[in-house]
């Protein structure tokens, strides 16, 4: 039977190192089944996170071979396998155990965003009425599962650690979803320019890239709010035509 | 905004792990851009060659001040530096470069190749403090709105260039250099009406587009460009310094441009 060699970091915040494990593979293999076999026949110690492994529950999130992905959605027939594949945690988080980071930052953040304010109702019933075409703008947003690696490879986070001044792709990408809702009426520009850090994304697309539900973050969420922000802050022929509007 | 609990380990400049050639991207971009700007620049400066036939450069185009019998004002203005080489081309160029510079797609492209912030996705950048966009310079990228609307009237004019290619003498015709022209406007425009700014002024700016149906529609189509504005970038920065070495080159005699009919 064929084998694959995975070189998975091993350790805490502290201090860690790689430790190399060789595993008999079959076909449709995924990075989270070699994981699950090294746990079960080399190293019972071994920190992982995982739930659904169908890459709906955002759990796995990991860095195999310097990509942040999700083990559970990441075949070994994607991969070279004449070298050891390496799987590191995520580097934007602080670092619990082996493969698992403290992700809960990210919840923290999502707290703070302004919730969900409907204008009055538009029927008599207490219910509203929205056009589907409307509401499609948001559903993409909706299909976020909360994995982090986009967090994870913004280099705002990751390189620079701002993240007591920015709050990350999946926080716009939450933020976009209520701000261009259409029953919503909450105006959070203020908020994005001024304590949640819009200004910092500089639009290397990293996020779209890695998300493994193919949200175009950058293009859908990102640029629209940072245009918003413009008409709000930025645009002085905007705000003279509010005036007299 | 709560602080994150444990202190997270600094990357250094290149680490990564990752196996692909990352490099090749943002390499790739560094010399085509220097590469414009050099050759833009060389062109812009030369100030002859620019007309051939019907044929204007795009470089040049509109011709505001220049050759007084083609000119839409005159010749050198008297206010123009007298230190500075006359151009036509200077008192166009800063307007698309502009647009360029600050177009949303390009900025993410050249921080990454010029300034390595970062390198590329998931590669340790070099160590220095980082402000992004919110303050002096780069928070001037929000004035990207306003170079869009005069790349609108840009748009116009080269389309009246490029109809006017197909004129020779008084005579419709077609030349290679028409087409070259046509092209140049089709890809210049692919590009223009697919930015970003626009999508968000025709329709983005609402939450509720559904009763507008013109504007609904015109959002649809910039968001179709949009999707690939990538593409559309590259294509027309490439072709409109082809377009204009095209002309400079028949103008020069060193190419001929082949009549179709």
């Amino acid at each position: 039977m064929a084998t694959a060699k995975f070189r998975i970091w091993r350790g805490d915040a502290r201090s860690g190192k790689f430790q190399d494990y060789t595993v008999e593979i079959s076909a449709g293999m995924v990075v989270l089944d070699a994981v699950h076999e090294i746990q079960a026949t080399q190293a019972q110690d071994l920190g992982v996170r995982w739930n659904c492994k169908a890459g709906k529950c955002g759990s796995c999130s990991a860095e195999i071979n310097g990509h942040p992905r999700l083990m559970c959605m990441t075949r070994l027939s994607q991969l070279p396998l004449e070298q050891p594949v390496t799987i590191e945690p995520m580097r934007a988080f602080p670092l619990v155990k082996d493969l698992v980071t403290d992700v809960s930052w990210n919840f923290r953040v999502k707290e703070k965003i302004r919730p969900f304010r409907p204008r009055p109702a538009d029927a008599a019933d207490g219910t509203w009425r929205m056009d589907q075409s409307d509401v499609d703008r948001v559903q993409e947003f909706r299909k976020c599962i909360e994995c982090f690696l986009c967090q994870d490879v913004c280099h705002v986070l990751r390189e620079h650690h701002l993240h007591e001044q920015f709050i990350g792709p999946r926080i716009l990408v939450h933020s976009a979803a209520l701000e261009m809702h259409p029953l919503d009426t909450e105006n959070r520009l203020g908020d994005l320019k001024r304590t949640q850090g819009i200004g910092y994304c500089n639009i290397t697309k990293c996020c779209t890239k890695v998300c493994p539900e193919e949200i175009k973050i950058t293009d859908n969420a990102i640029i629209p709010l940072k245009e918003r922000v413009v008409d709000e802050f930025y645009d002085p022929l905007t705000r003279l035509f509010r005036v007299f509007r | 905004m709560p602080d994150i609990d444990v202190p997270l380990v600094g990357g250094r400049f290149g680490r990564t792990s990752r196996r692909d050639l990352w490099w090749v991207q943002p390499l790739v971009v560094l010399l085509v851009l220097s590469g414009f700007v050099i050759y833009a620049t060389w062109a812009a400066f030369q100030g002859n060659h620019y007309r051939f036939g019907p044929y204007l450069s795009p470089f040049y185009s509109p011709e505001l001040w220049g050759n007084p019998l083609t000119a839409w004002i005159g010749g050198r203005p008297g206010w123009y530096p007298s230190w500075l080489i006359f151009s036509p081309a200077l008192f166009i160029l800063p307007f698309p470069a502009g647009f360029r510079l600050t177009c949303y797609y390009y900025r993410g492209a050249y921080y990454k190749a010029f300034w390595a912030d970062p390198p590329s996705c998931a590669v340790g950048e070099p160590p220095r403090s980082y402000r992004g966009e919110r303050s002096f310079p780069l928070i001037l990228q929000n004035v990207h709105r306003y170079f869009l609307y005069i790349a609108l009237l840009f748009i116009a004019d080269l389309a009246y260039d490029a109809w006017n290619g197909f004129w020779f003498d008084g005579h419709f015709g077609m030349g290679v250099g028409s087409v070259v022209l046509l092209v140049n406007v089709i890809l210049l425009g692919g590009y223009t009406l697919g930015c970003h700014a626009l999508r968000h002024r025709v329709g983005g700016v609402l939450d509720r587009l559904a009763g507008a149906r013109l504007r609904k529609r015109t959002y649809d189509c910039v968001s179709c460009l949009t999707g690939q504005h990538m593409t559309w970038a590259w294509c027309s920065l490439l072709w409109v310094a082809f377009t204009d070495l095209y002309v400079r080159l028949c103008s020069m005699g060193v190419w001929h441009d082949w009549r179709i009919f």
